[in-house]
């Protein structure tokens, strides 16, 4: 297959990256993941065209992204209801879209969630850096040039013939993503939920926090009442590796929640986001609220034995 | 102090923690390092991703391929035997250094903080050989150790938002390169124009843990 191009970017919007499902196997150099911060609904729209799960992606934030297609193409539009147009008429998300060489399509501003994801057939093609299509923004490599998407930019898609006699792909419409604004966070304790008193770990699994303004792809930060650890602590641990989901609690006592842009770190982590909750970290936004709650493994494996049970169910469907 | 068979901690429902020891010190990493090649030579099916520190492996993996039990078992197998695994020698590499001024903001504060000079400060900075204990924080970024006890300084008050790409910072006991501008709250002493990190390069970082750093000061002349 052949890279083509594909869309042409009139307006990048707030934050518009190429995105894969993640970096990996360079942890001891420091690499951190990247990738799609909603892997669930990048997955699903892969899936949607015909794609393998894993093919790159755009991943937009909130509002203003518009591109022009350079050329026929099916897509599919999943995650955050960020209203979704094509030529300026609304556009089903969880579905796939045969666009026309000049259609433009654009994000006018979330209904609910944060991100929106957009796969076209055959995947967008950017150079592969260590086996992978992500963007790391805060060293400036991969994706597209290894940063966010401006105006003007010309997007590549690997593209042969389009699918013949496509029928539209749609996603079990019971399975679709709820994003609500308060949101429920269930995580497995530790490693260091013992440097926590009963009461500090009772605060956190009974407390609403509200997300702030400073939460991006680094981190989502929260406020809410101070999460203490016990004095006989340090001020900090020897620094470890961590992963995307585990909530750090800092000398401030308010909550960090980690995502995918660093491999270590040095501040106690009280609990860690289970992976069946993981894509939805990728649609919190400030404002909302976040109450966690303490799970068992058994409980986190079956959760995410029933998210997997549905990619599995699309791929046959759609036959992949 | 090292321990006899690595203590595991949970994190999340799809990582694993094997703490080889409680502190920071060579024997230690060096098993840390021992027990990351020996995990990785066997190829485990359902392992993503492996990342070593000062004195533990972080053992990320898919829950739907292996579970965590099936997992730790593995790990104590292959620590049991850890005298068996090749470890490549380490590298020893010397790094040029423009210490003070615009390179190194934090320098004199550094050296008011001990009762000295600038001058006594670099020679304090380049006269030990440094070990890279991890890489981590951001691509490429070598965490090293140990300063000698008269070179021993708290972190900066107040981090700062921007620090130049090849800044040389120490903190505690340790040292470390930026290897792109990036937010820390390290005493700035110099910089360097060695590049640490190109994606593109196999490994893709200068440094591996393990290697050995010495530093050693120029001029501008001496980074051409």
């Amino acid at each position: 297959m052949a890279a083509v191009d594909m869309f042409e970017v009139l307006s990048p919007g707030l934050l518009t990256t190429v995105q894969d499902l993640g970096r990996f196997g360079y942890g001891r150099y420091g690499v951190a993941p990247s990738g799609a911060l909603d892997s669930f609904s990048l997955r699903v729209a892969n899936l949607l065209v015909g794609n393998s799960e894993g093919c790159a992606g755009l991943e937009t934030v909130l509002m203003g992204l518009r591109v022009r297609a350079l050329a026929d193409v099916v897509i599919a539009i999943t995650g955050g209801d960020l209203q979704p147009q094509l030529n300026k008429t609304p556009v089903a998300m969880w579905h796939s879209q045969r666009l026309k060489k000049d259609d433009v399509l654009s994000f006018s501003g979330p209904r609910n969630g944060c991100r929106a994801y957009i796969a076209a057939q055959g995947g967008i093609a950017v150079p592969k850096i260590m086996d992978s299509s992500s963007t790391n923004l805060s060293s400036g490599f991969g994706g597209y040039g290894g940063r966010p998407l401006k105006s003007g930019d010309v997007v590549k898609a690997n593209s042969g013939v389009l699918l013949p006699a496509h029928k539209g792909g749609t996603f079990n419409p019971e399975w679709i993503p709820q994003y609500p604004p308060r949101w429920h966070l269930r995580v497995i304790w530790g490693p260091q939920d013992d440097h926590f008193t009963d009461a500090s770990r009772a605060i956190f699994v009974n407390s609403r926090f509200t997300v702030s303004p400073a939460s991006d792809r680094t981190g989502i930060r929260l406020q809410g009442p101070r999460i203490e650890h016990k004095s006989a602590v340090g001020q900090s641990i020897i620094s470890e590796g961590v992963i995307s989901g585990a909530i750090q609690i800092p000398g401030d006592g308010q909550p960090i929640v980690i995502l995918g842009e660093t491999v270590s770190g040095g501040y106690r982590k009280i609990a860690v986001v289970i992976s069946a909750d993981l894509p939805f970290l990728g649609q919190i936004k400030p404002g909302d609220e976040i109450q966690f709650q303490g799970v068992s493994l058994n409980e986190a494996n079956d959760l995410l034995s029933v998210l997997e049970a549905k990619i599995g169910k699309l791929k046959f469907t759609r036959g992949n | 102090m090292l321990y006899d068979k690595p203590i595991f901690k949970t994190m999340g429902d799809r990582s694993l923690l094997a703490e080889v020891g409680d502190t920071i010190d060579p024997r230690t990493n060096e098993k840390v390092n021992a027990l990351s090649m020996g995990v990785d030579n066997c190829k485990i099916e359902g392992i993503r991703e492996l990342i070593p520190s000062y004195r533990s492996l972080l053992i990320v993996f898919d829950p739907l391929l292996i579970a965590a039990e099936e997992l730790q078992r593995r790990i104590i197998d292959i620590s049991v035997h850890l005298d068996q695994v090749d470890l490549p020698s380490p590298k020893t590499l010397e790094i040029p250094v423009l210490y003070g001024g615009e390179d190194g903001p934090d320098l004199e504060w550094v050296a008011g903080y001990h009762n000295t000079t600038p001058q006594e400060i670099i020679r304090r900075h380049t006269e030990p050989t440094y070990r890279v204990y991890m890489i981590g924080f951001t691509p490429g970024y070598p965490y090293m150790g140990e300063l000698p006890d008269n070179l021993v300084t708290p972190r900066r008050e107040t981090p700062r938002t921007k620090i130049p790409k090849g800044s040389v910072g120490i903190a505690r006991k340790q040292t470390g390169i930026y290897p792109v501008v990036s937010p820390g709250g390290w005493q700035i002493i110099g910089r360097t124009t060695t590049d640490l990190f190109d994606p593109c390069a196999h490994p893709p970082a200068l440094l591996e843990m393990g290697d050995r750093v010495k530093f050693y000061a120029v001029d501008n002349g001496g980074l051409e």
